[in-house]
């Protein structure tokens, strides 16, 4: 691996998150290389989701430190982390459903935006400008998915699988650095799931942008993944090239449970 | 039907998509520059207020139909555009910086009103909204050395210099400069990034955050340009009416105000037109209509009342889109004769969200 590659693009140091009771994430520390396909794996309730949304900054780590090219995600506000250069998708698809699939695309390019309240207002020729500028980065996005035919189509009545692409162009208009896919190909079919494989691989490949991504589909994870890392019950499981981890004992055991041995089932101290 | 190629980025960027829209809005245009001469006195004012209100339904449109939140205090800031408007043209300021002056004095008021907008959502901004209309429809009450209190304060003509717009005509055209202005500035605003930014706020605050979006600015400004056009539509009401009181700023004119916008189409530019002829025509036609009732019902007290809540149950149950909802439905009817079908406006069960984050 050269030295490009290899150096940190988003590092997570002991973070961890509590909601009541709940010990949601527990002392997770991970190093997402610049230019690599980093996964999250787990079964449900891992802890993969809030991970993500610490990263967005959806939810404050309870302790712990996640850092982003040298810079603190935990002192940013919310809205502040897309202009760094981070951009998501969302498990269960957040799009804005009544605005057609071009109009979401540009509220994608919101951070790259040049021209203030008073222009847009009289829609002077440096927003006129900036409109024909956005849409010809936006036409590259939807050249590159395969949107043409949906351009001017509403959300609201898309079906699932091409929401999901939309959401992903969403991501891609805003030109990140690191892109965090939570669950690229729930919902998809063999065919769009194929796709996603073959545009995850292009996105990092082309475009060189880092991708962090959550995913259960495993032939998509050992497809595209350089590194994956395993958690369960909100901890660190295992951390590797897909292979590897896919054989670690942990894994295979918090997926399928053990025969020989049921002491990890049972909780500390009973 | 009709099909738009588009053969340059500036065409998508166009107000006008194409050449039946330059016809029809010319027509429609040409049609208000003569209504003077075309319509009598009497159905003039009319469409002066049917001017004034589209002003007024323009902004609570930009807040409740484009940002998603909904102000139930929205007679407050055309209260305070009235007031302003009316002391500062009886101290002699010329009309042009009175009207800025009232817009300012309402912006202003709106984001002090946005501020728990930031924290409370749905109908507990509702609730907010409604207060702080009870308060500032007190204060009109109350500040009786500048707003002549429940007694009213007379209005009198706009002017600049020594020209007064005295008469209906000269007014009118006031009114038409101000709407076609208001309109053109909502209308740049939705086609840019500022406008993008309320549809994603309405649409999904949460993945609005994360494309960048400072929702506490942009709910803010929203707030902001929503009261500085019910002030300007206020000010032109104080001229229009004449007489102010606090009466005329109370709780069931904000009703109306949300109404017309509810009535005409949530979401659409025309509907914030369309619901101001309804709310200005209804009252003529059921004026009208008590003619041909019997006593009982057309002398009862509180018939308008009841029509207009039985006109809005039927809206919302029947048509959620408005009166420009039906309009497109029609339109889409003709241009594909004959293979309309029921459904298909029919609005998609959204898929499950992700409401454990909020």
């Amino acid at each position: 691996m050269n030295a490009v590659t290899s150096d940190v693009l988003l590092s997570a140091r002991e973070i961890s998150v509590r909601f009541g009771g709940v010990l949601a994430v527990n002392k997770v520390s991970f190093d997402v290389r610049r230019g690599e396909v980093f996964t999250l794996i787990g079964p449900n309730g891992a802890g993969k989701t809030t991970v993500f949304n610490l990263i967005s900054r959806i939810y404050t780590p309870t302790s712990g430190e996640i850092t982003y090219e040298g810079i603190s995600l935990t002192q940013r506000p919310a809205h502040e982390v897309a202009s760094l250069g981070i951009a998501r998708t969302f498990q269960n698809i957040e799009l804005f459903e009544h605005a057609s699939v071009l109009q979401n695309l540009l509220i994608g390019r919101h951070t790259h935006r040049r021209t203030g309240f008073w222009q847009d207002m009289f829609f002077t020729g440096a927003a006129r400008k900036a409109a024909v500028d956005d849409r010809e980065r936006v036409e590259r996005v939807i050249e590159f998915l395969d949107l043409q035919h949906h351009r001017d189509t509403m959300i609201a009545g898309l079906p699932y699988g091409v929401r999901k692409v939309v959401e992903l162009a969403r991501a891609l208009c805003a030109e990140p650095k690191l892109l965090l896919l939570d669950e690229p190909s729930s919902g998809l079919n063999v065919e769009e799931t194929e796709d996603m494989v073959f545009w995850i691989d292009d996105i990092r490949r082309e475009f060189g942008i880092t991708v962090l991504m959550v995913e259960h589909d495993m032939s998509l994870v050992s497809k595209v993944s350089d590194r994956v890392l395993a958690m369960n019950q909100g901890e660190v499981l295992a951390l590797g090239e897909p292979a590897e981890v896919q054989a670690h004992p942990g894994v295979v055991e918090a997926y399928l449970g053990s025969t020989q041995d049921l002491s990890s089932l049972r909780r500390p101290g009973s | 039907m009709r099909f738009i190629f588009k053969t340059s980025y500036e065409q998508d960027v166009k107000l006008a998509k194409h050449g039946g829209h330059v016809l029809w809005y010319g027509l429609l245009m040409v049609g208000l520059l003569l209504s003077p001469w075309l319509l009598p006195e009497y159905w003039l004012a009319q469409l002066t207020f049917v001017l004034i209100y589209s002003v007024v339904g323009l902004g609570l449109m930009l807040l409740a139909g484009y940002t998603g939140l909904f102000s139930i205090g929205h007679a407050a800031f055309l209260g305070v555009g009235a007031y302003s408007e009316a002391v500062l043209t009886n101290l002699g300021v010329p009309f042009p910086i009175s009207l800025a002056v009232a817009a300012g004095a309402s912006a202003l008021v709106g984001v002090v009103v946005g501020l728990p907008a930031l924290r409370v959502k749905g109908m507990y901004l509702g609730i907010s909204t409604m207060a702080f209309g009870f308060i500032v429809a007190e204060v009109f009450a109350r500040w009786e050395s500048l707003t002549g209190g429940n007694a009213g304060m007379h209005v009198k003509a706009p002017g600049i210099g020594g020209w007064k717009l005295e008469s209906g005509t000269e007014f009118y055209f006031l009114c038409l400069a101000v709407t076609v202005v208001s309109t053109l500035v909502i209308l740049n605003l939705l086609r840019s990034p500022t406008g993008r930014a309320f549809v994603a706020i309405r649409d999904s605050e949460i993945s609005a955050q994360s494309m960048g979006i400072h929702l506490a600015r942009y709910k803010t400004m929203s707030f902001a340009i929503s009261a500085a056009l019910a002030g300007l539509g206020g000010a032109l009401y104080a001229h229009m009416i004449k007489f102010l009181s606090p009466d005329q700023f109370d709780i069931v004119q904000s009703i109306d105000l949300l109404l017309m916008v509810v009535i005409g189409g949530l979401g659409s530019v025309h509907g914030a037109f369309l619901g101001a002829i309804f709310l200005i025509t209804m009252p003529q036609f059921i004026t009208l209509a008590k003619d041909f009732l019997p006593d009982v019902i057309g002398q009862a007290p509180g018939l308008k009342a009841a029509i207009y809540g039985a006109v809005l149950i039927a809206f919302v149950l029947f048509e959620p889109l408005g009166l420009y909802g039906r309009w497109l439905k029609m339109r889409t009817f003709f241009e594909i004769f004959p293979f309309y079908r029921k459904g298909m406006f029919k609005r998609q069960k959204s898929f499950q969200k992700s409401d454990r984050l909020r």
